[in-house]
């Protein structure tokens, strides 16, 4: 029977189940690493959402989508009760200094007496903040949770959403690159 | 006059027991918190706690009104379709996440204002992506994951089918033809006793 096949053949015949298997695993680990929360924002590519906000510390004055034009933009989402917004206001505070781009924050399901507090008791990181207690805009934007963070070119198109606090190896890894990126598009 | 010693219990020079190293968590925590709630407002506070589990109310289809049973009933197929994406296991449906609660009042806000359901999922994964919906869609990029099954079992079935047919055409050429002839022949001498006892 086996006769008419030569051995190389076998071999490779056997081989076969072999590869598929390393196949398989190489995309199971591939799916352990990969965090099924971050979801992909299918607003990357596309301009900004168009809305108009009351600004939270200052609300006779408005935020809105064209205030996301002409300068590199992070719009972060957070919120007074958001505990991973907390561990990243520090980071924010030291990206506030930087002059590339601006902080725009957009303030979440959240009460602004307790915004405000946070804000004046920690510092304020923000340029200006969109106050969104009822998740008006939030849906525009595809937030589903905080904090999230995106960068918006100085043409106003979203070109990456962070999910998550935003941390030393967020900004130096994804972050910063973008932004010089961004920088020398202008 | 002389104690007998516990073997375990390590005493020191004077005869009384050593006082442990380790202090006990409570009073490392009391050093920490330096203020102690008094008994009556603890329990006031755990009272207060109580009450606000009772208070915070879990969602009912009750507080959307329809006009007719049938757009209650597209309602509940439509958001039955949805995902919500902080419990992601769960459907809008049966989501008491507070995020789940604002997409199911933009989907009624929606509906109310006459849009189909085509309309509000598209606007839905527009922004929230695919994920938003329960069932892929079937589009270029999930073809693995719809076709993928059944091209497996068709690989496996063309295998299964080669290996059968293979076992079965290959005892012919297991013998060679003296063999065969010796076969036949002693069949042939045993023929009457085979053909009775089948």
């Amino acid at each position: 029977m086996t006769s008419s096949t030569s051995p190389r053949r076998r071999l490779a015949v056997a081989l076969v189940p072999m590869a598929l298997f390393v196949a398989l695993v190489a995309l199971l680990v591939f799916g352990l690493g990969n965090d099924p929360r971050k979801v992909p924002s299918p607003l990357v590519g596309k301009p900004v959402p168009e809305f108009r906000l009351p600004e939270l510390t200052d609300p006779s004055r408005s935020v809105t989508d064209e205030d996301l034009r002409g300068r590199i933009s992070l719009v972060n989402v957070w919120a007074s009760w958001c505990n991973s917004c907390r561990a990243e206001h520090q980071a924010l505070m030291a990206l506030s200094e930087s002059p590339d781009f601006q902080i725009v924050g957009l303030n979440w399901k959240d009460d602004a007496g307790d915004a405000n507090r946070v804000l004046r008791m920690t510092g304020n990181p923000y340029d200006m903040n969109g106050y969104d207690p009822d998740n008006t805009v939030g849906i525009h934007w595809g937030v589903y949770g905080a904090p999230e963070t995106f960068v918006v070119d100085h043409n106003g198109i979203i070109r990456h959403k962070h999910i998550g606090p935003i941390d030393r190896t967020v900004w130096e890894e994804t972050l910063q690159p973008l932004i010089a990126q961004l920088k020398a598009e202008q | 006059m002389p104690s007998p010693t516990h073997p375990i219990r390590s005493r020191g020079p004077s005869g009384v027991p050593a006082r442990p190293t380790i202090r006990p968590a409570a009073s490392r925590l009391s050093h920490r918190f330096a203020f102690r709630p008094p008994f009556w407002l603890r329990h006031a506070l755990l009272a207060l706690l109580l009450l606000g589990g009772i208070a915070a109310q879990a969602y009912t289809l009750e507080e959307f009104t329809f006009d007719s049973p049938e757009q209650q009933a597209e309602f509940r197929e439509l958001i039955g379709k949805l995902r919500c994406l902080v419990c992601q296991n769960e459907s809008l449906a049966g989501s008491q996440a507070e995020l789940a609660q604002d997409l199911r009042n933009e989907v009624y806000r929606m509906m109310r204002a006459g849009q189909t359901q085509d309309e509000i999922l598209d606007f839905l994964i527009a922004r929230y992506g695919d994920f938003v919906l329960y069932e892929p869609p079937l589009k270029p990029s999930t073809y693995v994951l719809w076709f993928g099954p059944f091209v497996l079992i068709g690989i496996g079935a063309v295998f299964m089918v080669r290996a059968l047919l293979r076992k079965k055409a290959t005892p012919e050429s297991d013998i060679t033809d003296a063999e065969r002839k010796r076969l036949q022949e002693l069949l042939a001498a045993d023929g009457g006793n085979t053909e009775k006892s089948s």
